[in-house]
């Protein structure tokens, strides 16, 4: 049941990503190009996307997941310097391209070879993460 | 309004619903790069299999979408090898040591008011405008 409902939600979120335009690279860096023809169509995936989800925080309140288990912990008060310095790294390469782990993988079966080699790195990228967070914290402490 | 736009919020409201049913079903946060992470450094192994189904249906929904009903949205992904490669090692490292990406703090973080998720929207949109203006309107390469 449980998997049933992950591919259910998968392929929710794959069919949204495809209807909103957001495997389209040119919406994205079109978002994020604030000095050229900027396209706010992100913008208004972002608020749809929150609404539901909005709704379903609140709705957790006092309950626990349909499946069992229990729902995430609140959310961490603590900033810390890896979320900034992921965010950046993570929206170099976002800025780069135009794409994100959601839509890359959504397109991975029409975006052509640029995508796989986009997906490969990411995922080489993801198994060096540890070693590279391992460095920043020993230049932290230094710091 | 133009049609994009509405096609932008009505996609956003079903990607929305994903990660409701994801939260209120399975108890889950729905992000793409924790899913695929937890899959890729073994910190998801707990989970594995509901993690495989769900990228079974994010990749392959909009498989069937393109094949099978024959819609096939553009991309427009470059074909700059360099520019594709460094900028899947850059999401890859960023996500995981930030913990989260658009989908993660962005969508599930920004609808419960988390801190972190807000912060790391500021700086991964800001990180992203900042190298679409250096790398298209100074060095001009993409």
């Amino acid at each position: 049941m449980r998997n049933l409902f992950a591919a259910l939600a998968g392929s929710l979120f794959g069919t949204g990503l495809l209807v909103s335009g957001m495997t389209d690279t040119r919406k994205v860096q079109g978002w994020l190009d604030i000095f050229g023809a900027w396209d706010p169509t992100l913008a208004f995936v972002m608020g749809g996307a929150i609404l539901p989800m909005a709704v379903a925080w609140m709705l957790t309140r006092g309950r626990a997941p349909v499946l069992g288990g229990s729902f995430p912990p609140p959310p961490e008060q603590k900033l810390g310097r890896n979320l900034v310095t992921g965010s950046i790294l993570f929206g170099m390469g976002w800025g780069l391209v135009g794409l994100c782990p959601g839509p890359a993988m959504a397109s991975l079966s029409f975006g052509g070879p640029g995508v796989w080699i986009f997906g490969i790195a990411m995922l080489a990228g993801m198994l060096a993460a540890p070693h590279v967070r391992m460095r920043l914290d020993a230049l932290g402490a230094g710091a | 309004m133009p049609i994009e736009w509405i096609f932008g919020l009505v996609g956003g409201l079903v990607i929305g619903l994903g990660g409701a049913v994801f939260l209120l079903v399975n108890g889950r946060i729905m992000g793409a790069s924790g899913i695929v992470g937890g899959l890729v450094d073994g910190s998801g192994a707990s989970n594995r299999n509901e993690r495989l189904f769900f990228l079974a249906g994010l990749i392959g929904m909009p498989m069937i979408i393109a094949h099978v009903f024959g819609f096939v949205p553009p991309t427009a992904v470059t074909d700059n090898v360099a520019a594709l490669v460094a900028a899947g090692l850059l999401v890859g490292i960023g996500t995981r040591i930030a913990n989260g990406c658009t989908s993660g703090h962005g969508v599930c973080g920004i609808s419960r008011l988390s801190l972190r998720g807000i912060v790391a929207t500021v700086f991964y949109i800001g990180a992203g405008g900042l190298t679409v203006v250096l790398f298209r309107h100074v060095l001009g390469v993409i």
